[in-house]
């Protein structure tokens, strides 16, 4: 009865090749079929932003698209940003040194948005900072520690030293 | 090393796996064979059920069963929650059911669980299940609820009181009597929701052949769902294992135990199958708990000088339509109006009214922030009203540092009299409006003024019991390896228990806080706990950890002299290394104690100790401890538009000793951004009917990084003689004075307009109505 497709996404640098439901929702897949859990799901509206992923590049809510979408594109999820298993990206260390997540459940999407964020603002001001992550809640930190975290790693990325 | 682990801004262990995306929560659990659950859950908040016809969903594809009432063990059909905290002034405790298939007395009150191969093949089937109703009158509004000829919660009952109580000391009618001053206010708080950013996820795994079940849930308090789970369906303990794995926020909702929790685990066992349900955000509004509706009508009695002479009033609670928690949000309520403040007198009456709506447990604060809302308005409007400055009134009505401990007749949630162990309430606020420069607030309220802006600052002074007992328990383990391990029950949503458990665990085995692991919320792993709410781990867990690691470096120092033939008391641990005090060469490690109190085949253990280098101790707290603090808060107003802005949140906070100030400070500002978003974004509406206005995060605004301004802490740190560590819970502090700063803040920034705010939460449109018949008032 239901509609299916075959897809190729590639996630990551993984290619990963599925038949799924056209209704799927790409975090769905993401995280059921690929097993990618580190991708969070909070609201499936579209508001609360912990499903933010890159898709070529730039900012998307995956619980706002179908996984059918994504054929053909390459995504980036929280798995795929340190640069090999011991070391974090200069954005998780600063997320770490500045206390900027507690629960860790909108992490995922905080990083994602940074990432995408601080790529095209590599100078941003606090409040620029504030409006970048205005649509990815978080109920635990009071946003300070993280957007502590985004001035420093933009110092880091930088490659001030002692950022 | 290690030594200095209390009080070190130690980074959070838990932070790697959470950034890179391999911490595990309850929906990345993949199960081989999971089916997929779906609720089917009332949509009328009071109505009869005529029927349920599920045969539609049955045939759909995927649908493996739909479970109504009728497919429990007929012994399980009626059973309704066990009920935790009795107390005598509750007179009509209704329990919710698995499953309702007679009467269903709130909007999202399950019905039937669909179980399928998918999660849209199960929402798919529960749209289809049939549910034929009678619509019967609903209560919403609490006053209107407890008012003559109110449509009824629970059909059958006489009314919708369901508990009342009268607390106080004192002699308040004679202190009312003879006051040179009365004032009066009327308030109303307004329900809002936890909103831990992870909804509820439950996955049950059952293993027939053992007869054990093992529950995975996003709960705070794994020990009291294996609890109420093994009591609700009359199990032995021993089938049920609860484990909460990263659990995404708690904020309190979590705490308490819900159906789907029981219901789950018994499918599971029924048709041996693995069952996982993560609830929807929807699902959230309607059927996880929620807080805060509260009417008080109070009265301050006082000198001419400001002193206060007593405090009574009256006050309704909005329950919900079941009492899973009892009465402990309006207790604690009721306890908390008093404060840092000498009020001789004091006296309240209340109320508890049941209601069509999901139940009320608490949310961070618990029923605090309306009362010191209550207690702060009635402050302000003495000051207002004597013409006395708002931080003087209240410095003049301070306890007197030297007062502590002090006690004034009330008796706590804990069943112990309330006696504020220690503190200092006149410096606390001190600090707060230096932090806040209030003695330069005149001038930027004039030069603000010059430019037509309208800017304001409130003050706010609360205390809180914290770290309630009965009791939490750390077992402190060294393997044979060398590896030492932490374990206690109360879950972690955040609050960073391992770090901060490691720290404690550190310092008395002399190693670094980064080579202890620390497991939590797992019933597998230790035999008793409790859980993580009222701000009560750090004090409980932290202090078990404390003396358990205590009393394993005893053990591993006694069995030491018996290795390296030296007396106990000249050896000391360093680097997990114990050696000779001034004889570095002659030691042992940690790991080798370890090994030898294993034991040998055949051979006595040395020094005659009990096996293993371990220990378990569960610390009991005698009473709750006290923590206070003050929030100075400063907005400025636009009239034109409503919107209020943050420009200062300034906030002195005694929570004791500090273990990780690191952490703490994240505690104080997350707990004032829900503070924030209560009382000036949060409405979770419901019409008349009792039915839910707001279930999207489109339609209940949770406040976003541009709403929340940097917010200034300062520790005052009032060690508490109640325990060996010296500290207080630290998690719901912010949002206890938030209310009532920011509140204060906006009604003096619109002064001009000479509007009194007595309701929250106060947002836009509320204020330009406000602000619109001010105008017409004035011409």
């Amino acid at each position: 009865m239901a509609d299916r497709r075959r897809i190729s996404v590639t996630i990551n640098g993984d290619t990963y090749e599925r038949e799924v439901e056209t209704r799927l929702l790409l975090s769905d897949f993401i995280r059921h079929e690929c097993e990618l859990t580190g991708t969070h799901v909070g609201c499936e509206h579209g508001v609360c932003g912990a499903c933010t992923i890159l898709l070529d590049g730039m900012t998307a809510r995956s619980c706002l698209m179908l996984a059918v979408q994504a054929d053909g594109h390459e995504l980036l999820t929280i798995e795929g940003i340190a640069p090999n298993e011991e070391e974090l990206h200069p954005l998780q260390q600063a997320f770490m040194d500045n206390h900027g997540l507690q629960c860790g459940y909108c992490t995922p999407g905080m990083l994602t948005t940074l990432l995408e964020f601080l790529r095209d603002n590599p100078n941003p001001t606090e409040k620029e900072v504030r409006i970048a992550i205005s649509g990815n809640l978080c109920r635990c930190t009071g946003y300070q520690g993280i957007v502590d975290a985004a001035l420093d790693a933009a110092g880091r990325l930088r490659g001030e030293a002692g950022a | 090393m290690g030594a200095k682990a209390m009080g070190a801004r130690v980074r959070r262990m838990e932070d790697p796996a959470l950034l890179t995306g391999r911490a595990v929560f309850t929906d990345d659990i993949h199960l081989p064979g999971t089916l997929e659950a779906a609720f089917v859950r009332s949509t009328h908040a009071h109505a009869r059920i005529r029927s349920v016809d599920a045969s539609t969903a049955e045939a759909m594809p995927g649908v493996f069963k739909v479970v109504t009432t009728a497919d429990l063990p007929p012994d399980l059909r009626k059973t309704r929650v066990p009920f935790q905290v009795p107390n005598p002034a509750i007179t009509q405790p209704f329990q919710q059911r698995l499953l309702e298939d007679e009467e269903v007395c709130f909007v999202g009150e399950p019905i039937a669980m669909v179980l399928a191969e998918t999660r849209y093949q199960a929402e798919d089937a529960a749209g289809a299940v049939a549910v034929d109703y009678e619509v019967l009158p609903a209560a919403s509004d609490c006053r209107d609820a407890l008012a003559e000829g109110a449509g009824l919660c629970h059909a059958g009952s006489d009314n919708n009181l369901c508990a009342e109580f009268k607390l106080g000391y004192g002699e308040a009618s004679a202190a009312f009597a003879g006051a040179e001053h009365i004032f009066e206010v009327s308030l109303w708080s307004h329900r809002g929701a936890g909103l831990a950013i992870e909804n509820r996820a439950v996955v049950a795994e059952p293993d027939t052949l053992r007869d054990v079940v093992t529950l995975w849930s996003a709960t705070q308090s794994p020990f009291l769902v294996k609890q109420n789970v093994v009591d609700m369906l009359d199990w032995p303990a021993d089938r049920l294992r609860v484990i909460a794995p990263e659990v995404g926020g708690g904020f309190g909702p979590k705490t308490v135990y819900y159906v789907e929790e029981a219901l789950i685990p018994l499918c599971a066992m029924m048709f041996d199958r693995p069952i996982k349900w993560v609830e929807d955000r929807r699902e959230n509004f309607v059927a996880t708990n929620q807080e805060r509706d509260q009417y008080w009508k109070m009265a301050l009695a006082c000198n001419g000088d400001g002193k206060i002479r007593a405090v009574r009033g009256t006050m309704i609670h909005d329950t919900g339509a079941y009492m899973p928690w009892g009465i402990i949000s309006p207790y604690i309520s009721a306890t908390t109006v008093p404060g840092p403040y000498v009020v001789p007198a004091y006296e309240l009456t209340t109320r508890v009214a049941l209601t069509n709506k999901v139940a009320v447990t608490p949310v961070r604060g618990a029923g605090r922030p309306q009362a010191v809302f209550a207690m702060e308005r009635l402050l302000d409007r003495a000051a207002d009203g004597l013409g006395i400055d708002r931080a003087e009134i209240r410095r003049r009505n301070f306890i007197p540092t030297e007062a502590m401990p002090y006690s004034f007749g009330l008796i706590f949630r804990d069943g112990k009299p309330m006696t504020y162990d220690s503190g200092d309430y006149p410096r606390c606020q001190a600090e707060a409006l230096a932090l806040a420069d209030y003695d330069g607030f005149a001038s930027r309220r004039e030069q603000a003024r010059q430019e037509g802006r309208h800017v304001g600052i409130g003050i706010a002074n609360f205390v809180e019991g914290t770290g309630l007992g009965p009791f939490e328990g750390a077992t402190v383990r060294v393997h044979a390896n060398g590896k030492i391990t932490v374990y206690t029950g109360g879950a972690d949503s955040g609050q960073g228990h391992w770090t901060t458990l490691a720290q404690l665990c550190a310092e008395p085995l002399g190693v670094d806080p980064s080579d202890i692991a620390v497991e939590v919320g797992d019933t597998g792993k230790i035999a008793n706990g409790i859980g993580t709410f009222a701000s009560r781990i750090a004090v409980n867990a932290g202090n078990s950890v404390h003396l358990a690691a205590t009393s394993v470096r005893e053990k591993a120092i006694k069995v030491a002299s018996h290795l390296l033939e030296a007396a106990e008391e000249d050896l000391d641990i360093e680097n997990g290394r114990i050696f000779v005090k001034g004889v570095p060469g002659v030691s042992t490690t940690l790991r080798d104690v370890a090994r030898a109190v294993r034991g040998m085949p055949g051979f006595s253990l040395p020094g005659g100790v009990e096996p293993g280098l371990e220990s378990t101790e569960y610390f009991s707290p005698p009473q709750a401890a006290y923590c206070n603090g003050t929030a100075v808060v400063e907005v400025e107003v636009d009239p034109e538009t409503g919107r209020v802005d943050i420009l200062n949140f300034a906030m002195a906070h005694d929570s004791g000793n500090l273990i990780n100030p690191f952490i703490v400070d994240g505690q104080v500002q997350g707990a004032c951004a829900h503070g924030i978003g209560n009382t000036l974004l949060e409405w979770m509406g419901y019409d008349d009917d009792a039915q839910p206005l707001t279930t999207t995060f489109a339609d209940y605004l949770l406040p976003g990084a541009p709403d929340v301004p940097r917010i200034d802490v300062v520790h005052v740190e009032s060690p508490t003689p109640n325990n060996p560590l010296g500290v207080k819970g630290a998690g719901e502090g912010g949002t206890i004075p938030a209310l009532a700063a920011i509140v204060a803040a906006v009604e003096d920034a619109l002064s001009p307009f000479g509007i009194a705010l007595d309701d929250v939460p106060i947002m836009p449109g509320r204020l330009t109505e406000l602000i619109g018949e001010a105008r017409a008032r004035m011409g």
